[in-house]
């Protein structure tokens, strides 16, 4: 048979195939150049990257739950300017299209950091991160109010030509209403969900496991929430969607796929399996083969009910 | 690397203690003492994520059941504290892991006329056992092993067929000294004899109390710290400690998987 077509494309991104790796989960990129091929998927996200460098949390930062685990790194990152100096080069090597996710404590540094990227042709698009739960300002005021989430993305639409995805934060009584202001606001894709704001405790100390006392929960435990809101999202957008939550091996993508989802990010599964992503690719495609589909696009959306 | 191992032996050395044998690559010959490996116990969703071991020892043996005779393993010693290490416990001869190795930054030896010093407490003697594999070929090693009680003292037996001198505290005077490990190395240490380094790897007030005493003395040390952490490659950022420039302004966190698990005492902030 022969091989089936995996391309898709986000917002004007050509992608080889629809498999990213999610902001956070995959440091930025080199870390895992010993175990995995990087020009084997579509895309590769960064961690999310602030105007200053940040210290993050606390520790402990992560503690392990049934099916998953939670989170409380507080984004701690290298900064905007560090980022374009010292990390940038090496990802200027692979042939695979890098994403910057951008995380601002304001309004404004949402703008200047969208502008400071602007001109760098490295930069294939900019994944905008308004929703993450374990920064006490800003993030998730951003990420649950539609009005102060247009507010953002205007302002980043503004900021930069270049291609613009929105994350949307799963801790929403209605993450349609979401994904509406988002897209009115001029995003061009939508990738959901990030981590579903959860907590753990020691008994015999009595105390919160982890020294932010909440985290977000990622991993397989989160897939039917995250598959649901794919679902719920795609029927009331017309931009393409990434569908991320749990995905660990390339049945979970595909699942993403029929629900909706253009193309999907790897995230947790990375920790565990550092070529995780590699193999998921590899996986949906042979599937593609085994089942006689000639192009992954003819399961975006497929599912039947 | 990654590779797909096979459990060779798993050893209960003292109650809760195990000693666990895997089939690895040649090329894991190459790791060093004080670096570590992340095994993925089970294939199912929970446990999700690996779990970090220092390496205990490793080598070939002759074997007729390879195509080339030998076979290559890595060991590590590990308590069970959880689920994890729990189902580890339960595996037998031939079943499979999934381990990345070798992960981390090893301890550095120092020069060749300084006596080498060990400090372990419970079931940090894991790297040390391999340190000491590759000390004892140039130098004079004493080792100070710490616990609870008697059951918590691993393989002293193994350390001094190597040639180390060994040296035990129990908090409940069970076996060796009664007390602290940091005092009793104190008594000795006090004789004075040269120059000398401190290799310490066990619970983190352990560790802060052997980089306190290698301060008053001047004397180098490297301590080794255990962390909860998701992938083993720095990328999680999952098990960060403070560095020595912390403070709330300027933040020096460290990932105890790729800046460490070996750090210089002097490196960090032991608040």
């Amino acid at each position: 048979m022969i091989k089936p077509s995996m391309s898709v494309e986000i917002a004007g991104i050509k992608m080889r195939n629809p498999v990213m790796t999610a902001s956070g989960t995959f440091g930025y990129g080199q870390e895992f150049a010993d175990y995995m091929e990087l020009e084997s998927i579509g895309a590769m996200i960064t961690k999310g990257l602030s105007l200053k460098p940040k210290a993050g949390n606390n520790t402990p930062r992560i503690v392990e739950t049934p099916g998953g685990m939670l989170n409380a790194i507080g984004l701690q990152n290298v900064g905007i300017d560090s980022f374009i100096a010292t990390k940038l080069p090496f990802l200027r090597t692979v042939n695979t299209p890098v994403i910057v996710n951008l995380y601002g404590n304001s309004l404004e540094e949402y703008g200047e950091l969208a502008a400071r990227i602007d001109d760098l042709e490295e930069v294939a698009g900019v994944e905008v991160n308004i929703s993450c739960p374990n920064v006490k300002q800003g993030g998730i005021v951003f990420g649950t109010d539609p009005a102060a989430a247009s507010q953002v993305v205007e302002l980043v639409r503004k900021s930069t030509s270049k291609p613009l995805i929105v994350k949307l934060s799963p801790n929403v009584t209605d993450v349609v209403a979401m994904a509406r202001a988002c897209v009115d606001a001029g995003a061009e894709a939508l990738s959901l969900i990030n981590t579903l704001t959860g907590m753990a405790i020691d008994i015999n100390r009595r105390r919160p496991v982890l020294a932010n006392i909440t985290g977000g929960l990622s991993g397989p435990a989160i897939k039917p929430v995250a598959l649901r809101m794919v679902w719920q999202v795609s029927r009331a957008v017309n931009v393409p969607l990434i569908g991320i939550g749990g995905i660990m091996n390339a049945t979970d993508a595909l699942e993403f796929i029929l629900a909706g989802a253009t193309a999907i990010q790897v995230g947790t599964a990375s920790f565990l399996n550092p070529s995780a992503a590699e193999e998921i690719a590899t996986g949906m495609e042979s599937w593609l083969v085994e089942n006689g589909v000639s192009d992954i696009g003819e399961l975006i959306g497929a599912l039947k009910c | 690397m990654q590779f797909q191992s096979q459990v060779l032996s798993n050893v209960e050395v003292s109650p809760g203690y195990f000693k666990m044998r895997m089939t690895a690559p040649p090329a894991v010959l190459e790791s060093s003492a004080g670096q570590f490996v992340m095994v993925k116990v089970s294939r199912a969703i929970d446990p999700l994520l690996r779990r970090p071991f220092g390496i205990y020892d490793m080598g070939v043996y002759v074997t007729p059941y390879t195509d080339s005779g030998t076979q290559t393993f890595v060991e590590i010693l590990y308590k069970v504290v959880g689920k994890g290490t729990g189902m580890l416990s339960d595996m037998h001869q031939g079943d499979a892991l999934d381990i990345l190795a070798p992960l981390g930054k090893s301890f550095d030896h120092g020069p060749e006329d300084e006596e080498k010093i060990l400090v372990g407490g419970g079931v940090g003697l894991a790297p040390l056992y391999l340190l000491a594999k590759e000390l004892v070929k140039s130098h004079r090693v004493r080792l100070f092993a710490g616990g609870r009680s008697k059951e918590d003292i691993l393989c002293i037996t193994e350390f001094e067929r190597l040639g180390v001198e060994t040296y035990v505290a129990t908090d409940d005077g069970t076996l060796g000294d009664r007390g602290l490990v940091t005092q009793v190395m104190m008594k000795h240490l006090a004789a004075g004899n040269g120059p000398s380094r401190l290799f310490a790897c066990g619970p983190f007030p352990m560790l802060r109390a052997v980089a306190g005493i290698a301060e008053e003395m001047q004397v180098p040390c490297q301590v080794s710290l255990e962390a909860y952490m998701a992938c083993g490659m720095g990328a999680c950022l999952g098990c960060v400690v403070k560095g020595v420039n912390h403070s709330a302004e300027t933040p020096d966190y460290r990932c105890v998987c790729k800046d460490g698990p070996v750090f210089e005492s002097t490196d960090l902030s032991w608040e």
